[in-house]
């Protein structure tokens, strides 16, 4: 950042905390003051804290290391490879060893796919709204809500690949010139489908890097001297000098990809919700497919994000940034999110029962039958949230938002599972009406990818900046405590920046 | 867009008619089409999974209370849909339209994303789970016409296309149009009781042209629109 342009509001936030230090605080010390500022509980950010604190504290998750991560990982990655190891049994022997038997031919290789790309939404939705209304206390969350739109993605497009019968012929998805001018069928779901996941994976994993840009340059110049990251991190940052100029671009370019990228997001759960609403099969046969995922999407990938602030708080000691109110906002979002959901869920049973199809009418009854458990879970899932979330004290309470959010998201895998599986059991010829159980390479398969996910996540927060340090910084800038009578108010200066 | 006609270009329209009162399920039909078409045999085991890989089955279904009971089957090919589910939803054009009418499968196309099973209200498409074997001596009897199916791919009735296909071939050698007759499904063919009639409905001196026009005819589930070529007689002495 440019020194010749910084306001002046941190050096008085230095001054109240009794002068700068001049020797830097260890970690441990540094959390310690997160601890003790009790008081600051309810303000989104810490003016007292110095730069180089702030910086220093930021970058921690990076560079220290404890024995614990390393168990952490090593029993991820064993969760993965067992995970790919089924999977590379299925190739080899045959779509058979899943539990998957004709007319079921979609099993939870699908809903597990359905349920990343929705947890991926919220993400990228999340970051670009908030950047766009400006909202102050966005900071914190973007860059722990891009990352996670970035790894649910990759792990959900693993699934269509997991899923398809003769993996070795992918490519034939794709759209290659080739000698017989025979190219993918765009009158198929499946073919949007592949295009819209990778317009998505792509404009997400662009729109990541770039807000990573300032926070790269900025660990690239506090890694010590023969660190191993110094290589890397110099190649990533490009040679970013925090000039005015490049301030300007990166701003330029930010809200430009925050404009793309909240157009993107809903059109590719959309698409998501055409695999099944595009065919005839009764129970997926609905016009109300597209809002409905999309809306689902967004309070699952919400709820995904509260959890994974709280990991951050509780695994890398970041309460000080990552603070109550942000949690009690993206808490209120959650609760607004709730509240549609439960809409859409009034309105799917009302449009069945309305129509009166008599294979939807048997599938409600299956799933009750056959699934009375999951159900409970389900529907009682999202009524004890929008309970839950609308008191204050849970909103404002991590260890009950990150029991809820966790509930939120089985009650959507459910959700996902009893979208694909009772309407398939449950089908026009009544003849075929089967069941379906989950084989264990399928369940190993799913299991795999939640650790893969988590892995990707913890490399990721060894790697680079787990949190958003020039956005924190940017934030430092513009608030101040203004007296006004006898109250200290807090303000805030934002400067509109023409494109 | 010719090849989406919903009846073909040509100048057949293959068609297969049912009499349900003459089925007695005796299953003779499933076995042609086992040994006609190279399906593979899957054992005890996974047929007790619903696995079994028959392009045609035998549906029963029972009207009334024990002891006062009817049963009644349904010999359920696929239905060489005029407006197939399954040809719109796969994404390389594994399953398409072909100019007789019929919806062909290009195995060596397909890569296995299966949509085109959970589209079809008649659940008939079958999927290869496994690579299947045939036992010696019994690939001698694999009929040299048919492709064997590798593991991965969708499957399902082709309304005997390689007999349709040398049908037609004889014909044009001899440069006549294909006699009522000439072809014969597996099926049809091995029928005891005469209930499966398969001809061209575009030839109106045909056996099948004339039994769809029959007042006991009707299609199954033709509420969604697919337009099936198979027609069902029942209710008729």
């Amino acid at each position: 950042m440019d020194e010749q342009e910084r306001p002046p509001q941190h050096q008085e936030g230095e001054r109240r905390m009794g002068g700068p230090r001049t020797e830097m605080p260890s970690l441990e010390e540094l959390r310690g003051i997160a601890a003790r500022k009790g008081q600051l509980k309810g303000l989104d950010i810490d003016l007292t804290m110095p730069e180089a604190w702030l910086n220093q504290y930021s970058l921690s998750p990076m560079f220290y290391t404890t024995r614990a991560y390393f168990v952490f990982t090593l029993a991820l990655s064993s969760v993965v490879a067992w995970g790919a190891a089924c999977w590379g049994y299925q190739i080899y022997v045959g779509m058979g060893v899943a539990g998957l038997r004709p007319p079921i031919f979609w099993g939870i290789y699908i809903s597990t796919f359905v349920f990343w790309v929705g947890l991926s939404h919220s993400g990228t939705i999340v970051s670009s709204l908030l950047r766009l209304t400006k909202a102050n206390w966005r900071r914190p969350v973007l860059r722990g809500a891009e990352a996670m739109t970035a790894f649910s993605l990759m792990v959900a497009s693993l699934f269509p690949l997991i899923h398809i019968g003769r993996i070795w012929r992918v490519y034939y998805m794709f759209p290659l010139p080739n000698q017989r001018f025979l190219w993918p069928n765009y009158r198929s779901p499946l073919a949007w489908d592949m295009l819209a996941i990778s317009v998505y994976l792509t404009a997400s994993m662009i729109f990541l890097y770039t807000g990573l840009l300032p926070d790269v340059a900025l660990a690239r110049d506090l890694c010590p001297r023969g660190n191993w990251r110094k290589k890397y991190l110099t190649v990533l940052s490009l040679g970013w000098r925090g000039t005015h100029r490049q301030w300007h671009v990166y701003e330029k370019a930010s809200t430009l990809l925050a404009v793309g990228v909240l157009l993107i997001a809903p059109s590719v759960h959309t698409i998501v919700a055409w695999d099944f609403s595009m065919s005839i099969t009764p129970g997926w046969h609905t016009t109300i497919f597209g809002p409905y995922f999309v809306v689902g999407a967004i309070y699952s990938g919400v709820a995904g994000v509260i959890s994974l602030m709280i990991l951050l708080r509780w695994i890398f000691g970041l309460g000080q940034i990552i603070r109550t109110v942000h949690l009690y906002n993206l808490a209120k979002l959650e609760l607004v999110m709730a509240v549609t959901w439960a809409y859409f869920y009034f309105v799917e049973f009302m449009t069945a029962w309305y129509a009166h199809n008599p294979v939807e009418f048997r599938i409600w009854e299956y799933q009750w039958e056959r699934f009375p458990h999951l159900m409970i879970v389900m529907l009682g899932g999202t009524a004890l949230a929008i309970l839950m979330l609308s008191f204050h004290k849970v909103r404002t309470s991590p260890r009950l938002l990150f029991l809820i959010t966790v509930l939120i998201n089985v009650g959507m895998y459910i959700e996902r599972y009893l979208i694909v599986i009772p309407v398939l059991t449950h089908r026009d010829n009544a003849y075929t009406w089967t069941d379906y159980t989950p084989s264990f390479v399928e369940i190993s398969v799913a299991v795999g990818a939640l650790a893969f996910f988590l892995l990707l996540y913890a490399v990721f927060s060894k790697l680079l900046p787990v949190v958003t340090v020039a956005d924190i910084r940017e934030g430092k800038i513009i608030t101040g405590d203004v007296r006004i009578g006898n109250r200290e108010v807090r303000v805030y200066a934002d400067v509109e920046e023409p494109l | 867009m010719k090849s989406f006609n919903s009846n073909g270009d040509g100048k057949h329209k293959w068609t297969m008619v049912v009499d349900l009162d003459r089925c007695n399920g005796c299953g003779a039909c499933t076995v042609a089409c086992q040994a006609e078409n190279n399906i593979a045999v899957v054992g005890e085991k996974l047929a007790s999974e619903k696995r079994t890989m028959s392009w045609l089955r035998v549906e029963r279904y029972f009207e009334g209370e024990w002891p006062d009971l009817r049963v009644i089957f349904l010999p359920m090919p696929c239905q060489q849909c005029g407006n197939a589910p399954c040809e719109p939803v796969c994404p390389v054009f594994a399953t398409y339209r072909n100019p007789d009418g019929l919806n062909a499968m290009v195995y060596n196309r397909c890569v296995g994303v299966r949509f085109c099973g959970n589209n079809c209200p008649y659940g008939v498409r079958k999927f290869n789970w496994f690579r299947y074997k045939w036992e010696k001596p019994l690939q001698e009897q694999l009929n040299p016409d048919v492709s064997v199916r590798e593991v991965g791919v969708m499957e399902k009735c082709t309304f005997c296309m390689q007999r349709i296909r040398r049908g037609k071939d004889a014909a044009k050698d001899e440069a006549r149009d294909v006699r009522d007759g000439e072809v014969v499904t597996a099926c049809a063919q091995s029928c005891p009781t005469g209930a499966i009639i398969f001809g061209d409905v575009k030839d109106p001196e045909s056996r099948a042209a004339k039994l769809v026009k029959s007042k006991r005819r009707f299609r199954l589930l033709n509420e969604h629109g697919t337009e099936p070529s198979v027609v069902y007689l029942k209710g008729g002495a």
